[in-house]
């Protein structure tokens, strides 16, 4: 409510009616059918990356480097793809493709853990550099060794064919596969977390690294782990926002769309609860698709939709803060 | 190419990120960490073009992005000191949402012209070989930010509450043992080291790219800056160093452009985030433990080299930094 009050006081400051600016947001969500398969397309990517950061998270680390780690999944599928199109059958390209995502994310996400191990350099900035180096390597790719037959220009490669797409559900531009895939890491996820010995001494590195490596737990191997798992499920992330449905279906540069950093604000919102994090990112996909709309019909920015989300979670923290401050005084 | 020139241009691109990488060096030095300078300097950028090209002055807009800087700090402020919150987590959520509010905030100010810094080379030592165009032939902003490298040094190191602020991050603690206010004393940095990025940020959008747009180009300084606060050892001196060399690289970069035509644009202009990350990795690699065992195994003379060498640039944070101080 808190963040609702604040986000329209902002609009008012822009003389624009909230009230209008929500309901196109809504409209923009949910106005059809078309709609809602754009939010069901930006729903898969946050869910994964969202079960992805449930894992690091749990180990008290802070993987900024989601971004790359997406982008990696996206260019190694599409390297893959651009090698053997030609030669299989186009369902196992798209399986082999979506391996090679996992892997792409998981390395980009253990070099952040090797970064971390032998570098000395925080999880933070290790990262953030590898977002850059990613992000580089895809504008190198898109200009240099695969532009477009003619023109390279950094609108990006050359589309795969429909046989390279995932299909959509009817007429549903959606697909089932991405929805599902995304449902099943968060679920697969939360399991782990609760009930396996790799769950546990995950979650005891997160609440007091000493006291983990004093019981004699692996610190090294299982943080080297937790960053491998979230880098592969980004990575698979990277590969569906090259086959899925309404994908764009090649690569270009920032093909991560901002996607990672948005899941951990989901995760942040939910309070690391998995449970949690699946309205929540359906909620906050809903709200960065809606909010595309705004600049289409009103004279808004598309970051609205992000300003909404910062705030939510903002002021989640802040009432979380108050809330404990205050049971502390009442005991 | 004139050397002097090329200095003086460096100098010149540098007041932003300079300005940033001080302010954040004093709340980090207080023990609280401000990590949303992404966000901050664009927002504070945007700001402070708007309130200059509205009051038609250059110096309200460099007091709006201060009085905008503080305020993203008070947020940063209240939620991790009085509310004991993550500051991580505050310093990351303000960075996506002061970039998004930038943006929806300064859609009207995009691509118009504004007040812009006067230059204004101070006469008779301007004249002066080679350090003349270097010093003195630049504008006000850029002699406030020298200025400020030192001032801020003394600071920290010269005067009582300098060292004060140095034990806020070493041990809060003794410091409050001693009677100091602690959460006061660190509000009140945090906002001084907003105010700077602050000041950082208009000087982007009053001076350096003057102006506003989106994207607006600057996307990533912030998190340079942090990094090269870690560079810098927390250290004002070496920051600025680490400020130069930044922005020295990018000028590489531009002139390395200029002689290879083939390769992108866009490619060179990412180049220098990626180096900066690798000295990164430099300058803390020495703290690890393998690094001593693989310097074992080598020679003496070379091993006593490279310690020397990773020992001058090994930094370490103030100890007590990103830890929350509660009274028992």
């Amino acid at each position: 409510m808190l963040a609702l009050f604040l986000s329209a006081a902002i609009l008012m400051m822009l003389s624009a009616s909230p009230l209008d600016a929500f309901s196109l947001i809504l409209s923009g969500a949910f106005g059809s059918w078309a709609k809602l398969a754009y939010v069901m397309t930006a729903w898969a990517p946050v869910l994964l990356c969202s079960a992805g950061l449930l894992i690091t998270f749990a180990a008290g680390l802070w993987n900024i480097g989601i971004e790359g780690q997406v982008v990696m999944g996206a260019v190694f599928a599409t390297g893959l793809m651009r090698i053997l199109q030609d030669s299989v059958p186009p369902s196992a390209v798209l399986m082999l493709a979506a391996l090679a995502g996992l892997s792409g994310g998981a390395l980009w996400g253990m070099l952040v853990g090797g970064l971390r191990r032998y570098g000395n350099v925080n999880e933070i900035f290790g990262g953030l550099g590898l977002n850059f180096i990613a992000g580089s390597l895809t504008v190198y790719l898109v200009l240099g060794p695969w532009k477009r037959p003619g023109i390279g220009s950094t609108s990006g490669t050359e589309p795969f064919p429909p046989s390279l797409w995932l299909p959509p559900f009817r007429d549903f531009q959606a697909s089932p596969i991405e929805i599902i895939l995304g449902l099943i890491a968060i679920a697969s996820v939360a399991i782990a977390l609760r009930g396996t010995h790799f769950g546990l001494q995950l979650r005891a590195i997160g609440k007091n690294v000493k006291a983990a490596f004093l019981k004699g737990i692996a610190v090294d191997r299982n943080i080297f782990l937790s960053f491998g798992l979230c880098g592969a499920l980004a990575g698979l992330t990277g590969w569906i926002l090259i086959v899925g449905t309404s994908a764009r279906h090649n690569l270009y540069p920032l093909i991560s769309s901002g996607y990672g950093y948005l899941a951990i604000l989901v995760v942040l919102l939910a309070n690391l609860k998995a449970l949690w994090s699946v309205p929540i990112s359906f909620f906050f996909a809903a709200i960065s698709m809606g909010s595309l709309q705004l600049p289409l019909q009103r004279q808004l920015d598309s970051s609205l939709g992000g300003v909404i989300q910062g705030m939510l979670v903002l002021s989640i923290l802040v009432i979380h803060g108050i809330r404990s401050r205050w049971l502390r005084r009442e005991g | 190419m004139d050397i002097s020139i090329l200095i003086g241009s460096i100098l010149a691109a540098s007041p932003p990120i300079l300005f940033a990488v001080l302010g954040e060096t004093i709340t980090e030095k207080a023990g609280v960490i401000n990590l949303s300078l992404d966000g901050s300097l664009l927002l504070t950028a945007m700001v402070g073009f708007a309130i200059a090209f509205h009051a038609n002055s250059v110096i309200a807009g460099f007091l709006a992005g201060m009085v905008a800087g503080s305020l993203i700090a008070l947020i940063v402020g209240f939620v991790s000191l009085t509310l004991h919150q993550p500051q991580v987590a505050t310093g990351f959520i303000l960075t996506l949402l002061c970039r998004d509010l930038a943006y929806v905030l300064g859609k009207a100010y995009a691509h118009i012209p504004g007040p812009q810094v006067p230059h204004m080379a101070i006469h008779g030592l301007s004249d002066l070989p080679v350090i003349g165009p270097i010093l003195f032939d630049q504008n006000p902003v850029v002699y406030l930010s020298l200025l400020s490298v030192i001032m801020v040094w003394g600071f920290i190191y010269k005067t009582q509450p300098g060292l004060r602020l140095q034990g806020l991050g070493e041990r809060p603690a003794a410091a409050y043992v001693r009677g100091v206010n602690v959460t006061a004393m660190r509000y009140l940095y945090t906002l001084i080291g907003g105010a700077m990025v602050g000041l950082g940020g208009a000087s982007f959008s009053l001076m350096v790219k003057p102006g506003w747009a989106r994207p607006y180009g600057i996307e990533g300084t912030g998190w340079i800056a942090l990094a090269i606060v870690i560079f810098g050892g927390w250290h004002p001196i070496r920051a600025a160093l680490g400020a130069f060399l930044f922005v020295g690289l990018q000028t590489a970069v531009t002139f390395l452009q200029g002689l290879m035509p083939d390769v992108p644009t866009q490619l060179f202009s990412t180049l220098p985030f990626p180096i900066m990350i690798l000295t990164l990795v430099l300058v803390t690699i020495g703290n690890a433990d393998w690094t001593k065992r693989v310097l074992n195994r080598l020679p003496k003379g070379l091993r006593r080299f490279l310690i020397r060498t990773l020992k001058a640039l090994q930094t370490s944070p103030p100890a007590s930094l990103g830890t929350i101080f509660k009274k028992e």
